[in-house]
């Protein structure tokens, strides 16, 4: 540990929105009022248990939850030390763990009254779970994207307007998340009387990273509970990708008290950290934006340096900033996967398991594979497959050499 | 808070108070727009430091963010632009706006204090609202600049003492809930919200967001300590570049008769 112990690492953040020195409220006056009642009603909503109880039926018959624990026999047996296991969130309805979260917002923003949704999109997974809930609840549905990102996730693009949501391609800087998400702000602040926005990551202004870690705990709440009647015990290591982290606070924060639990963030390094990658608690120092003090690429002025990953899920140069408190307490470890890593890790699952997974959780498959065989054949190992390949099939192939 | 700040809401007409963006075309071009913006008579200069992600900026700003950054804009520029502002116009009041992170990330004593050495005499920052005043409020206060905060409309009454605490200088009131340079306010709004706040501060109250023309300008200057207009300065350095000095004086000229004069002309 390099900070002293506290008594839990469960009761973060505190009453001002703060993990240790990270987290917090920058935010723009306009924006303030609005935030402060967001907080309001989540605590009144967590208390409630018709709300808990809404959001539980949700996940059970429009979602699929519980999602599978899985031991997968042939990666094991092809890494040859620790027994892997997955959590199966890729088989969530929308393909991804974000849904688990949109549920929770659409309803909180219901609860409040607000009747217009925005959302920003990387990859457009979180995108198209919340045009999904959009139209499951009737809901008009703007959704921020970058015009890279639009270019490069077609298939999703036109899932969100199958779904009945407005794609607006974002023009500004680079083209990508971090701009989807400025835009999804300036839009924010205009409308702030009926618009709820329901960020995809544990990230942005408090209370967000708490109201989605909730959200998203319910894989590790399951994955505990499963590991335990499967096996009797708990898992040793957990492994989960992190870009602004939500499916890894999700996962990891059921376990956080558990001290017999490791965990393993894996960061996207892209090309490789000493060139353009989206490894932000590796490549990055403290800083401030989008609402929150996290850990960000930067340079020494400040200005923000874009991401790179292969994945563009992960392509974002922050992370919630529950994840840059758990480093620096030293609870959790973070290490990071480059491209070509993620990609051998991807074609490895869909060869010893029969599973596309997504290129963010690639990145978590690598690094099960790089730790598997130094570990005993005792040891568990449960990593997050948080998303399915489908939408990734055109950018694998095309890293591959394969023309469509 | 500085004198210089006291003395601009002072001189018994409202202020004339004017952005733009440092390093905007270039940061050797900034200097001669600044003298053109005291030459047309602006009372007050808010120094727009660039940001990458200048999320609570409408188009105009945002480009010119780029245009500084694609310029090679560092903050040490900033600051010597800053400086030798203050060495050619000893009493014209200079405030620094921008965002949270350039600010802090060599640590709030060492921005406050390179601040205080470059005659700066106010800081504006958009995304550090009072709940975390303590990232740079202390720092700044310690050195007499003026943190000055921004009020909206929806900042209501209970809120308000909160923005107002430590705060001075003057009161940004936004008069739109939304980004720089688009719609502007209806009068009657801003009068009612100008009304309201001053039953609570003597701070100089200053409006904001949306204001282009002297036509805009008068109006609000007959209810208001002052005005701010950013974006359309903005937009005639993005058309002349490094010729946008005179151009600038002109429009800040026809914007300062319409301010200082709102009160004596008939309403």
């Amino acid at each position: 540990m390099t900070a002293q112990t506290p008594n839990s690492f469960r009761n973060q953040p505190d009453e001002r929105g703060h993990f240790g020195q990270f987290g917090g409220r920058y935010v723009a006056e306009t924006l303030m009022p609005l935030i402060l009642d967001l907080e309001t009603e989540y605590r009144k909503a967590k208390a409630d248990p018709e709300f808990q109880a809404q959001f539980d039926d949700l996940l059970e018959h429009y979602v699929g939850r519980p999602s599978p624990l899985y031991f997968a026999p042939r990666l094991t047996e092809e890494l040859g030390g620790a027994q892997v296991w997955f959590k199966r969130d890729e088989l969530n309805h929308t393909g991804a763990h974000k849904i688990n979260n949109c549920i929770g917002q659409i309803l909180l923003a219901m609860r409040m009254g607000k009747t217009r949704i925005i959302a920003e999109t990387g990859a457009g997974q979180h995108g198209v779970a919340t045009a999904t809930v959009c139209a499951r609840f009737g809901l008009p549905c703007v959704i921020y994207m970058g015009a890279t990102d639009v270019e490069r996730q077609q298939p999703n693009v036109f899932r969100m307007k199958l779904l009945g949501a407005e794609v607006i391609p974002v023009q500004a800087g680079a083209k990508t998340l971090k701009d989807a998400m400025n835009e999804a702000l300036r839009d924010w602040v205009a409308n702030v009387h009926d618009t709820f926005y329901i960020i995809g990551t544990a990230a942005g202004p408090h209370p967000y990273p708490e109201l989605v870690r909730d959200f998203q705990s319910v894989i590790g709440r399951e994955a505990r509970a499963q590991m335990l009647s499967r096996t009797g015990r708990l898992p040793d290591i957990l492994v989960a990708a992190i870009g602004g982290g939500s499916n890894a606070i999700g996962l990891f924060h059921p376990f956080l008290d558990d001290p017999t639990v490791r965990m393993l963030g894996v960061e996207a390094a892209g090309y490789g950290l000493d060139k353009d990658h989206a490894a932000s608690l590796a490549g990055g120092r403290p800083g401030i934006l989008h609402g929150n003090k996290t850990y960000l690429l930067q340079d020494d002025d400040g200005q923000i340096i874009e991401g790179h990953s292969i994945s563009a899920g992960l392509d974002y140069p922050g992370i919630g900033p529950e994840h840059a408190w758990l480093k620096e307490m030293g609870r959790v470890d973070y290490t990071s996967v480059t491209d070509v890593e993620a990609l051998d890790a991807f074609q490895l699952l869909c060869r010893t398991e029969g599973i596309i997974p997504a290129l963010e959780p690639a990145h978590a498959i690598a690094a099960v594979k790089k730790i598997a065989p130094t570990l005993p054949k005792d040891t568990i190992i449960l990593a997050n497959l948080c998303g399915r390949g489908d939408k990734d099939i055109f950018t694998v192939a095309g890293h591959l050499g394969v023309t469509l | 808070m500085s004198a210089r700040l006291s003395a601009a809401f002072a001189k018994g007409h409202p202020a004339l108070v004017c952005f733009v963006t440092a390093g905007d075309p270039s940061p050797a071009a900034t200097p001669a727009i600044l003298d053109a913006l005291v030459a047309g008579g602006a009372d007050v200069i808010e120094l727009g430091m660039p940001f990458t992600d200048p999320m609570a900026d409408g188009p105009a700003i945002q480009a010119a963010n780029l245009r500084a950054l694609g310029a090679g804009t560092t903050t040490a520029d900033i600051l010597a632009i800053a400086r030798d502002f203050r060495a050619r116009h000893a009493d014209v009041p200079l405030v620094l706006m921008g965002y949270a992170n350039p600010m802090i990330t060599r640590g709030a004593d060492w921005f406050a204090d390179a601040a205080a050495a470059a005659g700066v005499d106010g800081v504006i920052c958009v995304d550090i609202p009072p709940e975390e005043d303590g990232e740079l409020g202390p720092a700044l206060r310690d050195r007499g600049i003026s943190p000055i905060r921004l009020a909206t409309p929806t900042t209501d009454a209970a809120r308000f003492p909160a923005v107002l605490d430590g705060s001075s200088g003057f009161l940004y009131y936004v008069s739109v809930a939304g980004i720089t340079g688009k719609q502007s306010a209806a009068l009657a709004s801003i009068e009612d919200a100008v009304a309201r706040f001053k039953r609570t501060t003597d701070l100089p109250i200053v409006v904001g967001f949306g204001v282009r023309t002297p036509e805009q300008a008068g109006p609000i200057a007959r209810v208001a300590d002052g005005v701010v207009v950013g974006s359309a300065i903005v937009d005639l350095v993005a058309a002349h570049g490094a010729q946008a000095a005179e151009p600038v004086r002109a429009l800040v000229a026809a914007l300062a008769q319409a301010v200082h004069q709102a009160r004596s002309v008939a309403a």
